[in-house]
């Protein structure tokens, strides 16, 4: 193991910003949801990274599968409100949207 | 250059390149595709900190599942929208920004941390992680109540998923 833990920091806070650029800028409320996996997926790289050059604790392990939970259960509601949003109102740009919007 | 660098860094182009095209390209099939590269790249990665079973589960449960579930869900929403007009919204300059400056603000936390550049400890002969991380999710001491609260919040998630997309319901 010669990578220094440096490498995988920086690369996760690379995916965590495009992820984050995704989720600021894009219509299409899937294209969101496509971004909000991207940056769980840094934390997760950041969470394992932590585990491996730690003290031996398996904290770090534990917390990325209850990661990976939070994210399927968040994408299997996030994608049933965006169809059921879709069913109704045959948009799902996230601009369109608005009925709750003063 | 040791191996394991090269392996990283072909990785590390993987990632961002497929990520990077997530966030831009315009079909969002094509997206969805990018999304499971990037999430290959990944798993890959878990591999190479030798934490073979999250590897695993990160090709069984993200790509096997999410992303499926990703492009079902474009394909079941799709109508006459789908390739028209730009795909971001007025604000994605802001965006950009926004995103540079998280990324310049991180890059320059983490390198004034004094453990920035430490290498890994070999991990010692005869430690199982895998038994470890299984222990750990049941014992009473350690994360059984945050293993149980995922359950429940799965559970949660799959009666509402089914709830909130089902038909017939008015």
């Amino acid at each position: 193991m010669s990578i220094p833990i440096s490498w995988y920091l920086i690369l996760s806070a690379a995916l965590f910003s495009i992820g984050l650029f995704g989720v600021l800028a894009r219509k299409n409320a899937i294209a969101i949801l496509l971004g909000i996996e991207l940056m769980l997926n840094a934390v997760n790289i950041n969470l394992v990274a932590f585990w491996r050059y730690g003290k031996g604790s398996i904290a770090g392990q534990v917390f990325a599968i209850i990661v990976f939970a939070v994210a399927a259960a968040e994408v299997a509601v996030g994608l049933a409100l965006i169809i059921s949003v879709y069913r109704r109102r045959s948009t799902v740009i996230a601009d369109d949207l608005d009925l709750l919007k003063w | 250059m040791t191996p394991d660098q090269i392996i990283f860094l072909l990785c590390a182009a993987l990632i961002v390149s497929s990520a990077l095209m997530v966030v831009t390209t315009r079909n969002l099939v094509h997206a969805a595709l990018w999304l499971v590269a990037a999430l290959f790249g990944v798993a890959i990665l878990f591999g190479l900190l030798q934490a073979g079973f999250l590897a695993l589960v990160q090709v069984v449960i993200y790509i096997g599942a999410i992303a499926v579930l990703f492009i079902f869900a474009v394909m079941l929403t799709r109508r006459e929208m789908r390739d028209k007009g730009p795909q971001v919204n007025q604000n994605w300059g802001i965006g950009a920004v926004l995103a540079l400056l998280t990324f310049g603000g991180l890059a320059y936390i983490l390198s004034s941390w004094d453990g920035f550049s430490s290498t890994a400890k070999a991990i010692p002969l005869g430690t199982d992680s895998l038994m470890m991380l299984g222990k750990a999710l049941v014992s009473p001491d350690a994360f059984v109540l945050p293993f149980e609260v995922a359950s429940i919040l799965l559970l949660a998630a799959l009666v509402g998923a089914v709830f909130i997309a089902s038909a017939s319901k008015d």
